[in-house]
């Protein structure tokens, strides 16, 4: 059987799965924004713990991610929840690293402008340096989630829902019938995902930055 | 406090001093100065002296570390910071516009703040821009990034005026305009000065700038020393010390020509009953620019308030109360 005439008798199960994979994706980078974004505003006035807390989210993620699963399991078993922990795990840094780079990078004589005109410390942040960094911490959301994508598939050596299961099933298997379809459906539906939630980001950018920042 | 003191001074500084932290040196030594309503002084003086740490410790953008600030009769460390700098303009050399909202926005941030309603904040907008000289139907809706130096500048002074504030703080607005743009801004800051007059200070390292902009100038020299705060024509024609003397240059007695005027002048200078056609002048004008008009239309008479004065007596008058110890 050729790979489409596979990939359209199995459709189901792989738009199932992609729809798996796609929540798991989007709940553990919703979670990780949550986390860094409630990270940079704990560390406001304290410069030393961010560059600490930066760096060690930073070296969270050379740990291979295989590894990383496998850690988990003694903890939290198999399954649903130590997929998330894991992935959110890794999509802290990208985020947390972008929002300060973002907010870092405001032009200062604006700040100072907008604290010479008046505005609240609670203004600045949402009215001026927020908007600033913006197109900045929106990057940082997408190479979370570009890379989440990709590293979601290995939550499937611990059960872990979404795409890998595709991929883990087919290689083990590797011989027998439409096994290397079955891997590479997993692997081409993951690459279309990520493709599908990266033009979504550009969309957004575009959608969400004033017109100000591009002209 | 006496009602006259209130309506008459504006700034009152009371040895303000500010040290920062880990710092040799006090940026701003123990300065006391008194700015009247309606005054445009300007701060003057090298790189380093203390200039915009004074400036900021108006509005407290920074915190004196000693001393007092008064404002309209009310000490500025007792005031909301927030509150107390939606009342006075700023306006900075960067600008510092925001770059992701358009000009009428970035305008109407303070009236805003205030809780002006969209109408009334609207119609300011418009006014503004008209009063800065930016047609407002091609500049309202436009972003800064769109605009240049010059124009720019003009949205930061009109949104620093935007909830009519009475008094204008302004770091070297100028300083980083092309020198003809320049001319032409503090040309139009002065006639704008004329009609809305507010209480102005006023920062630069341009002894140029502040001849032609201040009643009053506040000479700074290394270290904060206060040399001399006095009008133009006093630091011109009697320089406290010598580092006034080197800071205003070689020129001063050309320089003072463009601040006096030719009706004062005259009154000093004795009348001639050379015949010849004279060249007639207003005399609210500077003799600079009169004589100027002398030498090219080749006069050697002037007319002003029907009396006749000859060029060399003007000179001479303009500048014979010069002192200069040297
Ligand atoms: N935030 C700061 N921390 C330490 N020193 C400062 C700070 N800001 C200014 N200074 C120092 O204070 C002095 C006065 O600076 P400033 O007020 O900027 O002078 P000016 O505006 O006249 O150039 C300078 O010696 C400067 O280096
Ligand atoms: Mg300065």
């Amino acid at each position: 059987m050729d790979f489409f005439s596979y990939v359209s008798q199995h459709w189901e199960r792989i738009s199932f799965l992609g729809m798996q994979h796609l929540q798991l994706v989007l709940i553990a980078v919703l979670c990780a924004g949550v986390v860094s974004l409630g990270l940079v505003a704990a560390t406001e006035r304290l410069p030393r713990v961010r560059a600490a807390l930066l760096s060690f989210t930073g070296t969270l993620l050379t740990i291979p991610s295989f590894a990383l699963f496998a850690l988990l399991i003694p903890v939290f078993g198999l399954g649903v929840l130590p997929t998330i922990l894991a992935l959110t795990v890794y999509a802290v840094f990208p985020i947390a690293r972008n929002t300060v780079t973002g907010l870092e990078g405001v032009d200062p004589s604006v700040i100072d402008a907008a604290r010479g005109m008046g505005m609240s410390a609670t203004r600045r942040l949402f009215l001026v340096r927020l908007p600033l960094a913006w197109p900045v911490i929106l990057n940082g959301f997408r190479v979370a989630t570009i890379m989440v994508v990709a590293t979601a598939a290995i939550g499937a050596a611990v059960n872990g829902p979404g795409l890998g299961e595709l991929i883990f099933r087919g290689l083990s298997r590797i011989g027998g019938a439409n096994a290397l379809n079955e891997a590479l459906s997993g692997v081409v539906a993951i690459a279309v995902v990520a493709a599908v939630l990266d033009l979504i980001f550009v969309a957004i950018g575009k959608l969400t930055t004033s017109k100000g920042l591009h002209v | 406090m006496s009602d006259s003191v209130a309506t008459e001074s504006m700034i009152r500084l009371v040895e303000v001093t500010k040290r920062y932290p880990n710092t040799p040196a006090d940026a701003v030594r123990p300065l006391s100065m008194e700015i009247r309503r309606g005054e445009f002084v300007v701060f003057v003086g090298p790189s380093g002296c203390g200039k915009t740490t004074m400036l900021r410790m108006i509005n407290r953008l920074i915190e004196p570390t000693a001393g007092q600030i008064w404002i309209d009769g009310r000490d500025v460390t007792h005031t909301d910071p927030d509150e107390l700098r939606r009342h006075i303009g700023y306006v900075i050399q960067q600008v510092g516009l925001m770059p992701h909202m358009s000009v009428a926005r970035n305008i109407s941030l303070v009236p805003e703040m205030l809780g002006w309603d969209k109408r009334r904040t609207a119609a300011r907008v418009d006014e503004l821009l008209d009063l800065v000289g930016l047609e407002p139907g091609t500049f309202r809706a436009r972003y800064p990034k769109q605009l240049s130096g010059g124009q720019q500048q003009r949205v930061g002074v009109a949104r620093a005026l935007a909830a009519d504030p009475p008094l204008m703080l302004m770091d070297e607005p100028f300083g980083a305009i092309d020198p003809i743009a320049r001319d032409r801004l503090q040309d139009e800051f002065l006639a704008l000065q004329e009609r809305i007059r507010k209480t102005i200070v006023f920062v630069t390292h341009d002894i140029d700038e502040a001849l032609k902009l201040g009643d009053r100038i506040a000479i700074f020299a290394e270290g904060s020393r206060l040399a001399q705060f006095d009008t133009p024509r006093e630091i011109l024609s009697r320089p406290a010390d010598d580092f006034v003397r080197s800071f205003i240059g070689e020129r001063a007695a050309i320089r003072l020509l463009s601040v006096v005027t030719v009706g004062e002048v005259a009154g000093r200078a004795p009348a001639t009953d050379r015949p010849g056609e004279a060249l007639s002048a207003q005399p609210e004008e500077p003799v600079s620019a009169v004589l100027d008009r002398m030498l090219t239309q080749n006069r050697q008479i002037l007319e002003v308030g029907g009396k006749r004065v000859l060029a060399q007596d003007l000179l001479f008058a303009s500048t014979g109360d010069r002192q200069d110890p040297a």
